[in-house]
């Protein structure tokens, strides 16, 4: 049994952030229910990432969207609205990221909702807040990025700002989201109560830069200073980061610099003996280290590293990951199928409960796919003739 | 305020940063976490520091990941210390550790085991790559397992060569994948009265955050990522503008957004390189470096006015010291003060999570080793 089974998720959201926590959901035995605009649905169905076409929709969607239904609603239409009332107060969780006032003006905020339905979990995912002065401004991981300070750490010194190259505040926010309303399912299950989450991009970025800024409200204010080269964390000495190797790239994370010069062969790294070294002199020791490192190839490096517990790796891309046994053996591919029966490839959720895969062959949903099902399960006619 | 999950008992046998940052969230949903720590030396990060911070004699890091915590020192080597732990365990709701396969096992504390002294335990386990397979018994650890993971060739431009996230990434998404996973499990018990076994890894963890574009590649017949080689392009998937320019005074990050609109509003001529939908696709790499011309021109401030003005999504690009001084950071109350005893203070940030209209701070500060040692033996009569 998957531990959500039998629980209802109405899902309003769009884009990645609140769809990502609704698909934990559904992995982990949620039914999950997109409701989605009438003729449009969620805009995420066509905001294409390279050219890639699948089916008639965006890659990303059939990604963020599999194992869900799609109820297709005009919610500007009185009988639409109550149909999305009656599914709510049937529901266990409710999720929306619309811009602060939408729902308002809508009738499905959080007053309105819990007088449908006293115990739902309603979860909401904004930008910036719901009050302050930015709470309008648009919530897009790269501005959200960019407005953090999450783009001073990652490439060298003189990279300028910049980004990770992933909608990673996004991913955090659905991620916490989902968090606060599992809390609140395991209260609801304990004593029947509802709970009210709600998630900012802009806390959820800074709670992922938790080290760094607390760091910064403790060290004076100082900026972070990325290495000149081959920086992998502007708050580590020397060796932290990835070098060009003869015939590739290899990933060290620790050791003594004189322990590392002593093993790989380096004389000029035997110098540097006192601790401290190691962050203050970086710069000097990583060029050392990049120039020694190119010389040999990486099982070379490797072969002399790894036996004396020096932490390394090898550097992938995804080709040679894919054909690795230490990959294969995770089983993180599965397929789905589309009502229609189209099949595509994606990844499975990175949670195993008692020892199974949370794995579903349930493909995304075409807009509006679940409309009649939905209806007769849900909508008595005197619903819509009350209207 | 009612917390979710308080009454629960939380045991973190975790060290560094993915378990015991899911030690931390639970802890700001409510439950009591307490840390069982090896005596004299405890969790490897109290001595594990950036920038030479220390806090008494604890480091700064350790106490952002392990405020409000507690500290119950034990050997695991230690026959008796065994026996007050295997108490311990017999009343708690949730476990976490993240030894590397089989040291569990050896110590008689593996989810088998543990159930026959507590059927009902929740019990989380968070390893490098997985129990099985070649890499089972390598180091967990973040920048390895993003070098493993393909994540290095998504950030930067094309001639850096592999560009790693600048935080620990994996620790991080991982301790989130482990809450989540801990509280699916709650809801599991309290359904069907039995322990859960919960298990993620760092790999799995970064190859989630990925799930995205690796979807893609899987779709599109194995093309690996393809960066941009213009500076300030900040996404392998996405055409211009995405990205980052410098400005006269600064940078300004441009979303997605319609390009012949935009170029239009800056008055920057795009019409050689832009001839349809696709354009901004195919000559992404030159498309970038033409606005790039254009963004030099002016202050950051006149361009975010004039762009949002008519609509277009885009900031400027802050660091942290202006970061932390607008209105909205101050707003939204990131900060929360710590009370470290003796006086002693010390800033650091809040739980991302408001529940029910209210931000879920906590003003406790991390234990020192042991702390709670005596306390505990007393009031769970392990003595």
């Amino acid at each position: 049994m998957k531990p959500l089974e039998d629980y209802l998720v109405i899902d309003f959201s769009q884009f990645l952030s609140g769809p990502s926590a609704s698909l934990r959901l559904a992995d982990m035995g949620a039914r999950v229910i997109k409701i989605e605009r009438s003729g449009v649905g969620d805009i995420c169905r066509t905001l294409y990432t390279s050219n890639l076409i699948m089916n008639g929709e965006s890659s990303v969607f059939h990604a963020i969207n599999r194992n869900k239904e799609s109820f297709e609603v005009d919610l500007k239409n009185e009988v639409d609205c109550e149909m999305v009332r009656e599914l709510l107060k049937k529901a266990d969780i409710m999720i929306h990221n619309f811009r602060p006032g939408v729902m308002e003006r809508l009738g499905f905020d959080y007053q309105s909702v819990t007088a449908l339905n006293p115990t739902i979990i309603y979860g909401e995912i904004s930008g910036y807040g719901t009050e302050g002065e930015w709470r309008n401004k648009p919530g897009q991981d790269l501005l959200l990025q960019s407005v953090t300070g999450l783009t001073s750490l990652t490439g060298n010194a003189n990279s300028g700002p910049v980004a990770m190259g992933l909608s990673i505040v996004d991913m955090l926010a659905g991620a916490h989201l989902a968090q606060g309303l599992l809390a609140c399912l395991y209260r609801k299950a304990i004593k029947n109560e509802g709970g009210f989450i709600q998630v900012s991009m802009m806390e959820s970025a800074y709670d992922f830069q938790f080290e760094t800024i607390t760091t910064f409200m403790n060290d004076g204010g100082e900026l972070p200073q990325r290495s000149e080269k081959n920086n992998a964390n502007a708050y580590l000495g020397a060796p932290y980061g990835i070098y060009q190797t003869e015939n590739g790239y290899l990933a060290l994370a620790m050791g003594s610099i004189p322990q590392l010069g002593d093993l790989l062969g380096c004389d000029k790294l035997l110098a540097y003996e006192a601790v401290e070294e190691a962050f203050d002199k970086r710069d000097e020791i990583k060029a050392i280290l990049a120039s020694h490192l190119s010389t040999e190839t990486t099982e070379t490096w490797l072969s002399k590293l790894e036996p004396a517990d020096i932490w390394c790796a090898d550097v992938l891309n995804w080709n040679a990951l894919l054909d690795h046994d230490g990959f294969k053996v995770l089983n993180m591919i599965q397929e789905v199928e589309m009502v229609d029966g189209y099949r595509y490839k994606t990844t499975r959720c990175p949670i195993r409960i008692d020892g199974e895969l949370l794995t579903s062959t349930k493909g995304s949903p075409k807009l509006g796919q679940d409309n009649d099902r939905i209806v007769k399960e849900f909508i008595t006619q005197k619903t819509i003739a009350n209207v | 305020m009612n917390r979710p999950l308080e009454g629960l008992l939380v045991l973190e046998f975790c060290q560094f940063l993915a378990g015991p940052s899911a030690g931390l969230k639970l802890a700001d949903l409510g439950a009591r976490v307490i840390k069982i720590e090896r005596p004299n030396t405890g969790d490897a990060c109290r001595q594990l520091s950036i920038k030479n911070l220390f806090v008494d004699e604890d480091s700064l890091l350790f106490h952002t990941i392990n405020r409000n915590k507690e500290s119950y020192a034990a050997d695991l080597k230690n026959p008796e210390d065994l026996e007050k732990l295997k108490k311990l365990i017999g009343k708690a709701d949730v476990m976490t550790h993240n030894f590397r396969p089989g040291v569990m096992e050896k110590i008689g504390l593996d989810y088998a085991s543990v159930q026959n002294i507590n059927p009902k335990i929740i019990y989380g386990m968070v390893t490098g790559y997985g129990k099985e397979g070649p890499w089972k018994n390598k180091p967990g650890q973040d920048l390895l397992v993003q070098a493993v993971s393909g994540l290095t060739f998504l950030s930067g431009v094309d001639t850096d060569g592999p560009v790693p996230f600048g935080l620990s990434v994996s620790d991080i998404m991982c301790g989130n994948h482990l809450v989540q996973g801990i509280m699916a499990a709650l809801i599991k018990r309290a359904k069907m009265g039995k322990g859960v076994l919960v298990e993620v890894s760092l790999l799995e963890s970064i190859l989630d955050v990925q799930f995205e574009v690796l979807t893609t590649y899987l779709n599109d017949g194995g093309k690996l990522p393809d960066r941009s080689s213009a500076k300030g392009s900040a996404h392998a998937y996405l055409s211009a503008p995405y990205g980052m320019y410098e400005t006269k005074d600064g940078y300004i990050a441009m979303a997605m957004g319609n390009l012949p609109n935009i170029c239009a509003i800056i008055n920057c001529n795009i019409s050689d390189l832009y001839v349809e939908a696709g354009s901004a696709f195919e000559n992404r790499d030159k498309l970038i470096v033409r606005l790039a011309e254009t963004f030099k021109k002016q202050n950051t401030k006149k361009w975010v006015d004039l762009l949002e003005s008519h609509g277009i999504w885009c900031a400027e690009v802050l660091n942290y010291q202006t970061a932390t001084n607008l209105s909205t950071y101050k707003k939204l109350e990131i900060e929360q003060e710590l009370n470290l005893g003796d006086g002693k203070k010390m800033k650091t940030t809040v739980s991302p999570i408001r529940l029910d209209h209210q931000k879920l701070t906590a003003s406790k500060g991390a234990p020192k080793l042991g702390l709670n040692t005596a306390d505990i033996n007393k009031e769970f009569k392990l003595d």
